[in-house]
């Protein structure tokens, strides 16, 4: 139970940071004519914060807990 | 190849290989061996998201907004992380209520409405009729163009060309011939499609695949790598502005808009309710579907771009339509195979679409729309029929046709001015309708269904006031002055700038007006008057799924009626045989076989109305049992006081279950215990027999010596010498024998004394070394020894190590060929221990044997030419020593070449000696 319950907390925790992430104003902050590895940055920003949340996701889902 | 034969033959090769995979699903189902019970197939089966407005109209949004495709899969993502709260809370209310579709469930939680489900289903219908006619826009546009390969020409449809003439009338009608055939070939006891879903997630797979190939041919084959593509993007000037998050000037209220309108159309779709919330098999796979599904959505959507920007660089002023450039990417390659595998990857995603869509649809059109009208106003001529499922089929595939023509009909008369997206995004809007009356009913007890109602409707009609209209006066079917100028020229009611709002996009917009009015009818209405009965009953079971209390079971329902009146009437939806095998299951798993009392219980009842809704819907169920029950209404504090009570059971059996699962598990570990000691017991007997068997052979010849001297009092002084000696040697190993049997039975049954100690390996070996000196040399045998210094301290118990060394040693001494024996004895250090080992030049162990030395009494070895003249005892307590300091002991030998004898000894774990195993 009280396993089950800190997954979920994790889950909200990763909406949260999500919700963070992907809108304005943190958004704006990446929203630069600038490249990196010769990708314009926006894209890179908002792929790179999607995996961090799927990624934050799996790991409050799957890991084993001792 | 792409010639429209083949191209025909190849899509209807894939549309069978999905007809297989769904008869397969089923046929799994109905065996009870689920082929969609794992947590993949439920986050594959949920990208029926991605339908062609994903295939093909994300590159073509991406064409004009750069990433502005993007914030309608975010949303979804972030709904994911919310899964295990609020998909989980519906699913549990499904299953307690058997609730077949989301106009199903409003209806069931404000008190069983008929009108509520009415409504929704009429907003859903509407609302989605855009989304499908973009699947036939799709579909059709991609046809079209393959029909003119190698060239690429645009589609183009003019408004009068007859009906018989368009390809997208007759796509239309062989969706819907392959829907009825999928989804409604018979009607289900359940709600649920097993063989669908299977083949859904073999869609989603497919579209997958088909995507990824165009995106890594167009980045790696047309071009050379991300960054090739981003170069020469920025060198046009152009194009320069869809390197920002917002260069349509939606501004980021525009992207949030998205993002939270495609989350609320993620949960609330009518295919995307079927898929995540009814077909759900096990629960638990929501979690592992949380980052699976958005995993897919990154998955699907990582060569959108460059396959937009490098169509934008490739097909520079050639009027290539972006919608189209999944698949003219490939065509202008000449790539026919790469072609043909994207328009499947289309194919998959439309069909998967129109046919939970359309299942989804025509579920709640016959039980919420249809049969509540059949039942108000022939319901005398439906009490005649005996078997009404054929009623309900023809039913549910009629709307499935009327539906995929309204589709056609859309896109006939407004489908031309919208690219894919823009209308997808009207559907999204009208279901996040939804969202008030379903959220608020999950989580508000207050909600009633006035507020519902009012809700719905007063969202229902700003939507379409606002997007609904525009879109068909944009498409020149409606006169467009009201756009500019307003509703009978009032400035204030111009549908995109209601109340002079402006400055934010359409959908911003819509989005605005809609949930303000909704939302604040829904809470204005609701307020107006305390809930009834009904209304507060569904309250609790809904706000409550999650805890006791709303767990089912309660047994809400109070009067009179007949068990056969019951059976015949769900006979007459599920078919008569159906209905008599789930009455006797019923029966069996309550222990009332054989009991047959006309009067049915509340228990039944409830039972039977829950069977009924499965088929035709709560509402209907409950009008349906009460017309062939007499009923006494509960009052509200009756109502509470049962589901108190029900909720107090559950608790007691719960903790009655506990209960019994601490006794299984104490008897278990009784039941180990008293194996343990038999085994003991055996491992005793086992010893002695063996023991006595041992000790029998000195003992014989102790005697038979022993009598010779005893009847020979003759006998020469040498002879007696000799005897005497024989005697004393046998008495010793008997000795031996019997000490070596006694250490063995307390090693192993665990009472022997271990003294721990930290100490030295080599001097350890060189004491043995010492010991034996005497042995080796009668053998005249020489000893190699190479034993480093500063090795690491070992916890072990001194006199068993000595104990060990000195049987390897006179081990090796015993079978040495005597005058050219050679013992090397070596000490090694490894990464977790010290290896020793003791190495000889006799004639070896062979392979078969090397196991069977370490066992009780096995000497091996030819016992034909020489006598063996150990206890067989030596090794096998030796493997016991090391073993129970944590190490290993193996011999490695090749016959005539000697053996070795290696054992491992682990350094000590890093802590305080003093809590070393002593005992």
């Amino acid at each position: 139970m009280h396993r089950r319950i800190l997954a979920g907390d994790r889950l909200i925790a990763a909406f949260l940071i999500g919700c963070v992430l992907f809108n304005y104003p943190v958004l704006s902050l990446f929203d630069r004519p600038s490249e990196i590895f010769g990708i314009p940055l926006v894209y890179a920003y908002i792929f790179t914060a999607w995996a961090l949340v799927i990624a934050l996701m799996a790991w409050a889902v799957e890991r084993r807990f001792k | 190849m792409l010639e429209a034969p083949v191209l025909i033959t190849v899509s209807l090769l894939y549309l069978g290989l999905l007809f297989a995979v769904a008869w397969w699903g089923d046929k799994r189902a109905d065996q009870g061996r689920s082929l969609i019970a794992s947590p993949t197939i439920y986050a594959l089966s949920m990208a029926v998201y991605c339908t062609t407005w994903t295939f093909y109209g994300s590159v073509g949004r991406a064409a004009v907004s750069g990433i502005g495709f993007l914030p309608v899969y975010l949303g979804p993502t972030l709904v994911m992380a919310l899964g295990w709260i609020v998909l989980l809370k519906m699913i549990r209310i499904v299953k307690a209520n058997r609730i077949t579709s989301i106009a199903d469930f409003i209806s069931s939680r404000y008190g069983k409405s008929h009108g509520l489900g009415g409504l929704v289903t009429i907003i859903a219908v509407v609302g989605i009729i855009p989304y499908i006619s973009l699947q036939l826009k799709a579909v059709s546009n991609t046809v079209s163009l393959l029909f003119s390969y190698p060239e690429i020409v645009m589609p183009h449809r003019s408004a009068t060309m007859s009906v018989g003439a368009d390809i997208s009338f007759y796509i239309a009608l062989i969706l819907a011939a392959f829907t009825i055939v999928f989804g409604t070939r018979h009607l289900d006891a359940t709600e649920r499609h097993e063989g669908m879903v299977a083949a859904i997630a073999l869609e989603s797979v497919v579209k997958l695949v088909a995507f990824l190939a165009v995106g890594v041919f167009v980045t790696y084959g047309v071009f050379d790598g991300f960054g090739d593509i981003f170069d020469r993007v920025a060198q046009q000037q152009e194009l320069q502005k869809l390197m920002t998050a917002i260069p349509s000037g939606a501004g980021y209220s525009g992207w949030f808009s998205l993002v939270v309108l495609s989350g609320l159309a993620f949960l609330f779709l009518p295919r995307q309710f079927q898929v995540a919330v009814v077909e759900n098999v096990n629960e638990a796979h929501l979690k592992r579907a949380a980052w699976l599904f958005p995993l897919y959505l990154l998955l699907i959507n990582i060569f959108v771009l460059p396959i937009a920007l490098g169509g934008l660089l490739h097909f520079a002023g050639q009027g290539v339509d972006a919608d189209t450039l999944v698949l003219t990417f490939p065509m202008s390659q000449r790539q026919e195979g790469l072609t043909l595998l994207a328009f499947i990857g289309g194919l998959s995603s439309a069909t998967g679409m129109v046919i939970v869509e359309t299942i989804a649809l025509s579920t709640m059109v016959c039980n919420d729309l249809v049969m509540p009208m059949l039942l108000r106003h022939k319901r005398a001529t439906l009490a005649e029929s005996k078997d009404l499922s054929g009623l309900l089929l023809a039913i549910r595939r009629g709307a499935i046709v009327v539906i995929l023509l309204l589709g056609y009909l859309y896109f006939r008369l407004a489908g031309e001015a919208y690219a894919l997206v823009a209308i997808g995004l009207i559907s999204f809007s009208a279901v996040a309708q939804f969202a008030p009356a379903l959220i608020g009913g999950m989580y508000w007890r207050g909600g009633t269904r006035g507020g519902a109602l009012a809700g719905l409707t007063a969202g229902f009609l700003v939507w379409a006031y606002t997007l609904l209209l525009p879109s068909f006066a944009k498409s020149g079917w409606l006169p467009g002055d009201f756009l500019a100028q307003g509703f009978f020229g009032i400035e204030l009611l111009r549908p995109q700038q209601l109340f002079g709002l402006s400055g934010i996009d359409e959908i911003s917009h819509c989005l605005f007006w809609s949930f303000f009015a909704n939302i604040g009818a829904y809470v204005a209405v609701s307020l107006l008057r305390p809930p009834m009965v009904a209304e507060a009953t569904q309250a609790t079971l809904f706000v409550d799924a999650l805890s006791e209390t709303g767990q089912g079971g309660a047994v809400l329902w109070r009067g009179r009626a007949q068990v056969s009146d019951l059976q015949e009437l769900v006979g007459r939806f599920l078919g008569p045989n159906r209905a008599q095998s789930a009455f006797a299951g019923f029966a069996r798993r309550n222990g009332r076989d054989g009991d047959s009392k006309p009067e049915a219980d509340a228990k039944l009842v409830q039972f039977a109305e829950s069977l009924l809704a499965g088929a035709i819907g709560s509402a209907s169920a409950r009008v349906m049992v009460a017309s062939v029950a007499k009923e006494e209404p509960l009052s509200i504090e009756e109502v509470m006081h049962i589901l108190d009570e029900a909720s107090q059971l559950r608790t007691y059996s719960r903790e009655l279950e506990r209960k019994s699962r601490e006794l299984t598990a104490a008897t278990l570990e009784l039941r180990e215990a008293n194996e343990r000691l038999q085994e003991l017991d055996r491992v005793k007997d086992d010893i002695m027999s063996s023991v006595t068997h041992e000790l029998r052979t000195p003992l014989t010849s102790i005697r038979a010596f022993s009598e010779l001297l005893h009847d020979d009092p003759k006998m020469h002084l040498a002879d007696r010498t000799r005897f005497l000696g024989l005697i004393v040697s046998e008495a010793e190993r008997l000795t031996r024998l019997i000490n070596q049997t006694l250490d063995l039975a307390k090693i192993e049954s665990g009472r022997a004394d271990w003294n721990g100690c930290e100490l030295d390996l080599k001097e350890v070996i060189e004491q043995s070394i010492a010991a034996t000196s005497q042995l080796v040399h009668e053998k005249e045998a020489h000893i190699e020894v190479d034993l480093p210094d500063n090795l690491p301290l070992i916890l072990a118990d001194r006199d068993r190590l000595i104990q060990v060394m000195l049987n390897l040693l006179s081990n090796a001494v015993k079978f040495l060929t005597p005058g050219s024996g050679l013992i090397r004895v070596t000490l090694s250090r490894r990464d977790d221990g010290l290896q020793v080992s003791v190495a000889d030049n006799g004639p070896g162990i062979r392979p078969e044997d090397q196991q069977l030395v370490f066992e009780k009494f096995r000497q091996v070895g030819d016992t034909m030419t020489a006598k063996p003249s150990g206890t067989g005892l030596g090794l096998p307590i030796s493997r016991r020593i090391v073993e129970h300091f944590g190490g290993e002991l193996w011999v490695e030998s090749v016959p005539g070449e000697g053996a070795t004898f290696r054992f491992t000894l682990p350094f000590p774990p890093v802590q305080p000696p003093a809590a070393a195993p002593a005992a």
